[in-house]
């Protein structure tokens, strides 16, 4: 989130798409409410289904599956079109003005494509900007110029006519142009829309693009930095933004530092590729500073057992241009590539796309760890359906461990925010906090090196650990003093000038803590685990600790209740909230205020704003300062485009020639995936799976069930596996509410309980009726009475039915991420028992 | 003066008690039930659950939860949770919790309790013999890669912040290039 959960009372408009808050995100609606019961502000609704939330809003405008892109690009045309954008904000703040290379084409010239595709990548060459002889980047103010971003973005998306996107999405036109008039009022000094979104946007194969397509929106009406702005990445997990912060991904490290690649044998090297660099005068380019934040991460993993080079040599390194995410890693166990496997604190033989492929995968390899509070379909998953253990190699450790109320720790939330918890109890039985075990692991591993040696053997040998101690039988270990290493410490005395204040010096001794990142060091004299948690800790106190509730601006910042990354900022970019001369663009909303007599700006901690009026653009953390409405960095085009989902009910997509998004992999291909990698409805409609499905979740349980499956009350409010369709679809299958039906894809089926509710509507798809049904992923057969219980098995107080939504979805991913694509897939649904 | 509404009841109280006010409790008190969290300890965690970030109190007796409750305090739910938030109470006063390490051997049908020594150890051996057999030194084009192939990792967004950078400095130490969790599905 770019701002924070009390935020949201802010808002003047409340845009709820891709996302089901009442429903997942339940409390978040205390303070959607909270603004329209104070402010009068207006809640938006835009989904393939009525939901609870939907039942809350103003206004309601369905949308078929994996069209979002063609629905927002027809609000940017109206915008557009109407002069609703915010001007000086967009010429201002963004890259609106910047010239781009004249060779650069757009689809709507280019049979649907953007130039540069070869072989389902994009060379970017002509995706460049136009440069003076300095390299400065050209502009025209103005916003005249046929080849500056703002003009290229009025042509592009003119081809999103009102009449053009309902065809495509099969929104009534009404609806439609309700919603643009409605969100685009907000491109007001003194109006803030926000936007709420969540994996119903994120699992598509256009998923980066369908978020973008908010940015550029959000950016026209002068939305970001402000309170009641924003765009609000509702994460599923409580801690999913912290695991991420922490680089628990392929492709960073963390602080979201950039993996090391192999063509990069040096640190000096990954510094000189990685750290960006800027002509733009004024801009302050944060990410200059990528060296300090690098060297005190090695610091963090190695200490001074090892210099810095030598530190960054004993990395893991990545092969350019490899993909080792998450569809991957099940693609290569699949062929027998891995050996061992950790499922540490997840379930993926329900959370993993394609699942039946998953759990295959599994009894290919020779070892698994399976960490978690209860027994889970990963665990067990050789005595699964359609498992015949006899058969099956792997040898498997179920390790118990310890629930958040057991140990203490903090996580981060969706808006950033650090809190700490504190341990109530103790764990049940034998079972250990995480931080126990993976220590266990980690120096019997190192033990059998030290002893028997090894390749890079150093790599762990010289690992620093000092996060504990044993007690008894066991290594106990200390998130405290984990915190304080995630925040960083100097490693030796150091005088050292202060980063916003010329000509003044600090000094500081070993082992005091690092104020804030600005005081990180490039030369190994200082170490820190994760560079925007560094503030978090300061020698007073643990600052996730904090409790106060002292909130001056009245905007619900709460500054002093825990912490929020990065330097307890509350509302990133809030430099964009001011004008150019320094004076809020809404002083009824300020989230900073310059103090003359001070000299200081006053609210939040200011993000990017320099002294009033000299000129520093705010979004620092971007090289030339601005905010990207043409965003040439991204793998599948710098504007979006409207492509439809792998499996889709059209024949055709109505934008362009181009059906899919061509920079997407697909892995049907010869040598890319699988034998049980199949799709259908690709090149045409697929008779037998004619309807779109999305997977959803439900309050009362919690990603794949692998925890809430087990609470009886939880299990008792949502018990099992079910299928919701429209009334005119169950007419036509002849099913009925609470019929045991079977829904089919081309990779599996799962057997669901109907649900037939007016929630969902048939889409008038360009004059074609076309069904939509959707299915709640929590589900899994280990809870369910059917599975065969021995001596031994934990037995649930209450059953649930049914299996994984997942058997149903596909190895398909989103061209930047590669997450899968499980909000738009074909299914058919038939009553049991007939074919 | 501002006060939080739990730090308001602890001074309510107090003044009630020191210097009496114009209204006595005394009826009210006579029919109230003593508290279910009667002499209990209190902490406070965060919800487990979803992304908002919601306070609760746990209150336990003699190393027991008898008890768990939205936590006023906290500016984002003022002491509201939903269904799962409020079921947190059921997340440790569950018989079907595991407690023992379980080890299911090759081509067996059963599982089987073991004890922690044992199962770390021969884990530690399976990750080294894993690591050896799966090092690569150096990648195709001759490039230093010092990384580990035959071994991944999935998770996890259901650890703490502490435990995630401590796990992410395991798997790298070990070599691991495929590292993934919840954040990519």
């Amino acid at each position: 989130m770019t701002n924070h959960w009390v935020d949201i009372k802010n808002s003047d408009i409340i845009l709820i798409m891709g996302s089901n808050p009442a429903s997942n995100h339940p409390i978040s609606f205390k303070w959607i409410q909270e603004a329209v019961d104070k402010r009068g502000a207006k809640i938006i609704c835009v989904d393939p289904r009525y939901t609870q939330s939907a039942s809350k809003s103003h206004l309601y405008a369905p949308l078929r599956s994996g069209t979002d892109i063609a629905f927002l690009g027809g609000m940017i045309k109206y915008i557009l079109d109407n002069n609703l954008y915010f001007d000086e904000y967009v010429k201002s703040y963004t890259n609106a003005s910047f010239l781009v290379n004249p060779d650069f084409k757009l689809p709507g010239d280019n049979k649907g494509v953007f130039s540069g595709l070869a072989d389902g990548k994009y060379i970017k060459d002509t995706w460049s900007y136009q440069t003076d002889a300095e390299g400065v980047i050209k502009k025209d103010r103005t916003l005249q110029d046929p080849n500056c971003v703002f003009q290229l973005l009025k042509k592009h998306y003119s081809r999103y006519t009102p009449e053009l996107v309902c065809r495509i999405t099969g929104t009534p036109k009404d609806k439609l142009v309700e919603v643009y008039k409605l969100f685009g009022s907000t491109g007001k000094p003194d109006k803030a829309g926000v936007e709420l979104y969540a994996m119903g946007w994120t699992q598509h194969t256009v998923g980066v693009q369908n978020i973008r397509t908010m940015c550029i929106i959000q950016l026209l009406l002068g939305n970001m930095g402000i309170a009641g702005g924003g765009i609000a990445a509702m994460r599923g997990e409580s801690n999913v933004q912290g695991s991420t912060d922490h680089g628990l991904l392929f492709h960073i490290l963390p602080g979201y530092l950039g993996t090391p690649s192999g063509s990069l044998p040096t640190l000096a090297a990954y510094n000189e590729k990685n750290t960006p660099t800027t002509k733009e005068k004024e801009s302050l380019n944060w990410w200059k500073n990528k060296p300090k934040y690098v060297a005190s991460f090695l610091r963090s993993m190695y200490g001074e057992n090892a210099s810095l080079d030598e530190a960054y040599s004993l990395l893991p390194k990545v092969d350019d241009g490899a993909n080792y995410s998450w569809l991957q890693i099940f693609d290569q166990m699949y062929k027998e590539k891995f050996t061992g496997f950790f499922a540490w604190g997840m379930n993926p033989a329900c959370s993993g796309a394609h699942s039946n492929k998953v759990r295959q995968a599994m009894t290919k390899l020779d070892w698994m760890v399976n960490v978690n509070l209860f027994d889970n379909e990963t665990g067990s998953f050789w005595c699964g359906p359609g498992m015949d253990p006899k058969k099956i190699k792997t040898e498997v450790f179920m390790l118990p461990c310890a629930a958040s109320i057991e140990k203490e720790g903090s996580i981060a939330n969706s808006g950033r925010l650090m809190q700490w918890r504190y341990k109530a109890v103790d764990a049940p039985g034998d079972a250990l906090p995480d931080g126990d075990i993976m220590s266990e692991i980690f120096f019997k591993v190192k033990e059998l090196y030290e002893k028997e040696g090894g390749p890079n053997k150093e790599a762990v040998t010289k690992l620093t650990w000092p996060y504990g101690k044993t007690l008894g039988k066991h290594f106990h270990y200390e998130p405290r003093m984990v915190a304080r290493e995630v925040n960083g410490f100097f490693l030796e005395d150091k005088k050292v000038e202060n980063p916003t204040k010329k000509g003044e010096f600090k000094e500081f001794k070993k082992g005091d803590l690092v104020p804030t990142f600005a005081w990180l060091q490039d030369d190994g004299s200082t170490s820190s685990g994760c560079w925007v948690y560094c503030g978090s800790v300061t020698e007073k106190a643990n600052l996730a600790m904090r409790r106060g509730q002292a909130d001056p601006t009245g905007l619900g910042l709460y500054s002093e209740w825990c912490w929020s990354w990065p330097v307890n900022r509350r509302i990133i970019y809030n430099g964009a909230s001011v004008d150019p001369s320094g004076k809020p663009w809404d002083p009824s909303r300020a989230v900073i205020k310059w103090n003359e007599e001070e000299k200081k700006w006053k609210g939040d901690v200011p993000d990017g704003a320099g002294d009033p009026g000299k000129g520093r653009p705010p979004f620092i953390m971007k090289p030339d300062g601005v905010a990207s409405i043409y965003g040439p960095g991204l793998a599948d085009g710098p504007f979006p485009e409207h492509y439809e989902p792998l499996e889709c009910p059209v024949e055709k997509n109505l934008m362009s020639d181009q059906k899919n998004n061509p920079a997407i992999k697909r892995f049907d291909k010869a040598g890319v995936g699988s034998d049980l990698d199949v799709y259908s409805g690709v090149t045409g409609c697929d008779p037998r799976f004619p309807f779109i499905c999305a997977t959803y979740r439900v309050s009362e349980h919690w990603q794949t069930g692998v925890l809430t499956r087990w609470c009886p009350w939880l299990a008792e409010m949502q018990p099992g596996m079910f299928v919701e369709m429209s009334a005119e679809l169950a007419k036509e299958k002849n099913i009925s509410s609470g019929d045991k039906c079977v829904v089919k894809s081309a990779r599996g089926e799962v057997e669901c309980t109907a649900i037939v509710t007016p929630r969902f509507k048939p889409f008038n798809i360009d004059g074609n009726t076309i069904h939509e049904v959707g299915i709640p992923w929590h589900f899994g057969w280990i809870t369910s009475k059917k599975r065969l219980f021995k001596r031994g098995d934990k037995v649930p107080e209450v059953f649930t039915t049914g299996d994984a939504a997942n058997l149903l979805t596909s190895t398909i991913g989103d061209a930047n991420t590669m997450i899968p694509e499980s909000k738009a897939f074909m299914v058919n649904v038939v009553k049991k028992g007939v074919r | 003066m501002k006060v939080s509404r739990r730090g308001f009841l602890k001074i309510s109280g107090a003044v009630m008690a020191t210097t009496g006010v114009g209204i006595s409790l005394k009826p009210v008190a006579a029919h109230a039930k003593p508290l279910r969290i009667k002499y209990a300890r209190e902490t406070t965690t965060v919800c487990p659950y979803c992304s908002v970030g919601c306070s609760i109190i746990v209150s336990t007796r003699e190393g027991k939860v008898i008890n768990t409750e939205g936590d006023p305090d906290s500016p984002i739910n003022r002491g509201a949770l939903c269904s799962k938030g409020g079921s947190i109470y059921q997340m440790a006063v569950n018989e079907n919790r595991l407690g023992k390490p379980l080890y299911r051997a090759p081509f067996a049908s059963d599982w089987k309790e073991v004890e922690w020594e044992w199962a770390l150890d021969k884990i530690a051996e399976n990750v080294k013999k894993s690591r050896d057999k799966s090092f690569k030194k150096t990648n195709a084009k001759g490039q230093v890669v010092n990384r580990t192939e035959g071994i991944a990792s999935v998770g996890s967004a259901a650890m703490d912040l502490e435990e995630c950078f401590t796990y992410q400095k395991f798997l790298r130490g070990l070599g691991l290039v495929y590292i993934e969790h919840q954040a990519r599905i």
